[in-house]
């Protein structure tokens, strides 16, 4: 049966063709009535191919550079490896002058001072990320973001300038007589306090790593679905009870992540911290005590490293912090994508 | 003037999967033709073979012979010249965000270096008056940009940048679906007067609009052409029961 | 309720009355809430005493003598920055050049040519560069630049930066890049449009705000760098024209100056801290009234 809703056409076609078409008909190409084409000339495929490789080369470059970095780092401090071998690692001499060269002493003061840095940071970060995603009037989320935010585009020359003339005399003047006296009795606060010294840099280097660990952990808390956060309120909870348990429950693994991500920017930081730190290669059981990080070495030496085993010695350090930092990170890295898993994140750099 | 269309034993393949079967079509010149049949069927697929957008697509692979006038399409034609003979208008209208009105339509011909100024003035002028555009537009030229028209006015938009390049085969993958009728309506027009300059091939689910703008049509089903045919036989007495089925809405 | 005509499905109603939220819950919510609120000030103090402290310090410093004048020797008053201004222009300058290219290029090759395995690796890869510790790629610049040419200079500050930014401006780049329907891209090669011409002229021009802002981000960052210039730059006390020496930046002009025993410096410090930030700050914000004045209406 036809179709009667359908329309009459309202032309006269002609029977189509079913058969290959002879010459001539109108299949063919009619050149002459065809207005001169604008386009003319045949299109080579060379810039097109030569696009390619160019583009493809320069992902190559990317991928070089991380072989540049390792093989300079390697074959800097090769000399230093045959001198000492693992117990550069283990030992706390660092005396150029005599040419012997322990490592510990960086070790230990790049994960103390980070370490600090964590303890004060976490639960701040954790609060500011919190209020922002869960307890912040919606007006006021983007100026308390942006804020954070800006705390991380401040140079870090800047904030060792601010931590030498502004956070050391506070420390020295009232936090550390007041734990001293408080806490003196933990070896953790004893001796003079000088102000420069480990829980400057670990203050400092807190501060540098809020904004990361904060934004990182908004990204993860954003990500939990709505309706787990509805389903804890139907059974009544409180707010503290349900982003404690609806919330930050299962944004665990991301919190996690974004914890040992400000743990590797931690390692790495440089300058605030050897603004600080009071630079002096010792072990101690202090707090208030001067200390060295392997960045603060690296910084402060470098340039005046006189003889081959110095330098190699150095690159040694660089090549272990580098290492440390990019398991780090790869770990953090993980973290943070098993929870968010491919959504697009703001590249934090 | 436009040419004619010929496929010959077209398969075509996402990866592993086949979508079209041994497809055989002549399209004849200056006419329009148009593909119907539910979703999925492969006309879209079988109409991106014709300008070799299929290929696009990674792991996608195309066996058979399609010869657009004497130019054969698979066989020693880079792809990029095969286009400029051939005008596509997708479905949802996509006109370049960032240019003008007037840079979307000379677009095809500055992009591929043609830089004459006045020539240019002359072809975007000529294009937007063939798409039915020029008056609504010519006072915004250069200031408004492509996305800042309606739908109706971007789809017509596509169509004149289409023509800018003087194509000789028109390719529509759907082009209406996306509009309001009044829209459907100018552009269904359009495509009827277009038909004298340029061989039209047009993609449909809407059968009405085969029946108001094709003069053939080709019934498409599971990747297989079941039947070609002048649209006037297809809707009044098709050879095949299952285009008699489609046509008369048993299945959609 | 038992059950009545009037409501039958009251049977399924225990008799039991829920207790109000105990007193300690609610306490508990209302400190926690207080709790966040104090860590929301704690972290923005720092922010604020910075910023406070850097233009209180810092403004009665800048003045035209310093923004002019180079150091002067150790215990005369006065002198400026101006060779350390003008060296990190020329430094950023040439970690730009290199850096930006490569950084862009790279970003289109992971998202027009790089969804595949070969892609994945260069991600991976970019995304390990992002985390390595600035000093190092200090260190990596100076057995790259300057053990070859012996001696500091500002290619090989501006070689260390841009080993920096080219991991950073490759992502952003990929990602607004991404963000292009690929409808567009269609329609490009719908028109005959070659490959490269597309994905320069078409895909790139629709995603240039997105990876300008890449870019500014990418420079602010590095911008404000200072241990990778440690050993590259190095530093300098004069104004340097030659390429075969060492060249002041501001960063390493306010490091050494901090570090120092003398209150003259300590004072002009701040000031260049100050100058520092206003640079970076007022070259973002030009770029991006740059990118939005180039800008259609209704684009």
């Amino acid at each position: 049966m036809s179709n009667q809703a359908l329309p009459r056409p309202r032309f006269n076609a002609p029977e189509p063709e079913h058969g290959p078409p002879e010459h001539g008909t109108k299949a063919a190409l009619k050149i002459e009535t065809r207005a001169t084409p604008l386009l003319d000339g045949k299109v080579s495929e060379v810039p097109d191919v030569a696009f390619g490789w160019a583009m493809r080369l320069c992902g190559v470059a990317v991928v070089a550079l991380l072989g540049l970095i390792v093989y300079q780092l390697v074959v800097g401090s090769t000399l230093s490896w045959h001198a000492f071998g693992w117990k550069f690692f283990g030992q706390s001499d660092w005396n150029p002058v005599e040419d012997q060269y322990g490592a510990l002493p960086f070790i230990f003061g790049t994960l103390v001072s980070s370490l600090l840095a964590l303890v004060i940071a976490v639960p701040l970060s954790l609060g500011v990320a919190v209020f922002i995603t869960e307890m912040c009037p919606i007006r006021l989320r983007g100026i308390l973001s942006f804020t954070t935010e800006l705390l991380a585009a401040i140079p870090s020359v800047v904030y060792g300038l601010w931590a030498i003339f502004v956070l050391v005399p506070v420390i020295r003047e009232y936090v550390e007589p007041f734990l001293a006296k408080t806490l003196g009795w933990t070896t953790l606060f004893s001796g003079p306090p000088y102000g420069i010294g480990m829980l400057a840099a670990g203050v400092i280097l807190a501060i540098m790593i809020i904004p990361i660990i904060s934004s990182i952990t908004r990204e993860v808390l954003t990500v939990v679905p709505q309706h787990q956060r509805e389903a804890v309120l139907a059974l009544g909870a409180t707010r503290w009870e349900m982003i404690r348990m609806g919330v930050l429950r299962n944004a665990r693994a991301g919190i996690v992540g974004a914890i040992i991500l400000g743990l590797g920017r931690a390692l790495g930081e440089t300058m605030a911290v050897t603004m600080v730190i009071g630079n002096r290669p010792e072990i101690a059981k202090s707090l208030f005590a001067p200390g060295y990080t392997m960045a603060s070495v690296l910084a402060n030496e470098f340039t005046e490293a006189t003889g081959n085993l110095y330098l190699s010695a150095l690159i040694e350090i660089g090549l272990a912090l580098f290492l440390v930092t990019i398991v780090v990170n790869a770990l953090a890295r993980l973290m943070v994508w098993s929870v968010t898993r491919g959504q697009p994140a703001r590249s934090i750099a | 003037m436009g040419v004619g269309i010929t496929v010959e034993h077209l398969n075509a393949f996402y990866a592993k999967t086949q979508a079209l079967f041994d497809v055989n079509i002549i399209v004849a010149a200056n006419h329009a033709t148009a593909l119907i049949g539910p979703s999925g069927c492969g006309k879209s697929t079988f109409i991106r073979c014709l300008n070799r957008m299929h290929e696009t697509i990674p792991e996608a692979r195309v066996e058979g012979s399609v010869r657009i006038g004497d130019l054969s399409v698979y066989n020693g034609t880079s792809a990029t010249q095969l286009r400029r003979r051939v005008g596509m208008v997708f479905q949802k209208p996509n006109p370049f965000p960032t240019m003008s009105i007037y840079d979307n339509v000379a677009a095809g011909l500055k992009l591929n270096g043609f830089r004459n100024r006045k020539q240019l003035d002359e072809v975007v002028h000529k294009s937007l008056q063939a798409s039915a555009l020029w008056d609504e537009v010519k006072d915004h030229l250069h200031k408004k940009s492509g996305a800042s028209l309606s739908g109706g006015q971007q789809q017509r938009l596509c169509i004149a940048r289409a023509l800018a390049v003087q194509p000789e085969v028109l390719l529509m993958d759907e082009p209406c679906s996306a509009l309001d009728p009044i829209s459907t309506g100018k552009i269904e027009e359009l495509i009827f007067q277009l038909k004298e300059q340029y061989t039209i091939v047009i993609v449909t689910h809407n059968m009405q609009q085969a029946a108001r703008v094709a003069e053939f049509t080709g019934f498409f089903l599971l990747g297989k052409m079941i039947e070609f045919d002048k649209t006037e036989k297809i809707f009044t007495n098709p050879s095949d029961k299952r285009t008699e089925d489609y046509v008369t809405g048993r299945f959609g | 309720m038992p059950a009545t005509n009037s409501n039958p499905a009251a049977v399924l109603i225990p008799e039991v009355s829920v207790p109000p939220i105990s007193l300690r819950r609610r306490v508990t919510d209302h400190v926690m809430t207080a709790v966040s609120v104090l860590t929301v000030a704690l972290v923005l103090l720092p922010l604020f005493a910075i910023f406070a402290y850097l233009v209180y310090k810092g403004i009665g410093s800048i003045n035209l003598a310093f923004l002019t004048q180079t150091p002067k020797p150790v215990g005369e008053p006065g002198g400026g920055m101006a060779n350390a201004i003008v060296g990190s222009m020329v430094i950023l300058g040439i970690a730009s050049l290199l850096g930006v290219p490569l950084g862009i290029g790279a970003g289109i090759f992971l998202s027009e040519y790089g969804r595949n395995r070969y892609g994945d690796i260069v991600r991976f890869v970019s995304d390990v560069l992002n985390g390595v510790p600035s000093i190092v790629i200090g260190i990596v610049a100076y057995g790259l630049v300057v053990m070859r040419q012996k001696h500091f200079s500002a290619l090989a500050g501006g070689v260390a930066l841009a080993i920096m930014m080219i991991p950073t401006i490759a992502r952003t780049t990929e990602q607004m890049l991404l963000l292009v329907p690929q409808a567009i891209r269609e329609a490009a090669y719908g028109l005959g449009v070659s490959r490269w011409r597309t994905t320069l002229s078409i895909t790139l021009r629709t995603a240039t705000s997105g990876v300008i802002t890449g870019v500014m981000l990418a420079f602010a960052r590095v911008a404000g760098e200072t241990a990778p210039l440690l050993f590259t730059a190095f530093g300098n006390q004069f104004w340097n024209w030659k390429t075969d020496q060492p060249t002041a930046a501001l960063s390493l002009q306010i490091f050494s100056y901090a570090i120092s025993p003398f209150d003259e410096w300590h004072r002009q410090a701040w000031a260049g801290a100050l100058v520092l930030i206003i640079l970076i700050v007022g070259a973002v914000a030009a770029v991006r009234i740059a990118v939005r004045h180039g800008t259609l209406a209704g684009a």
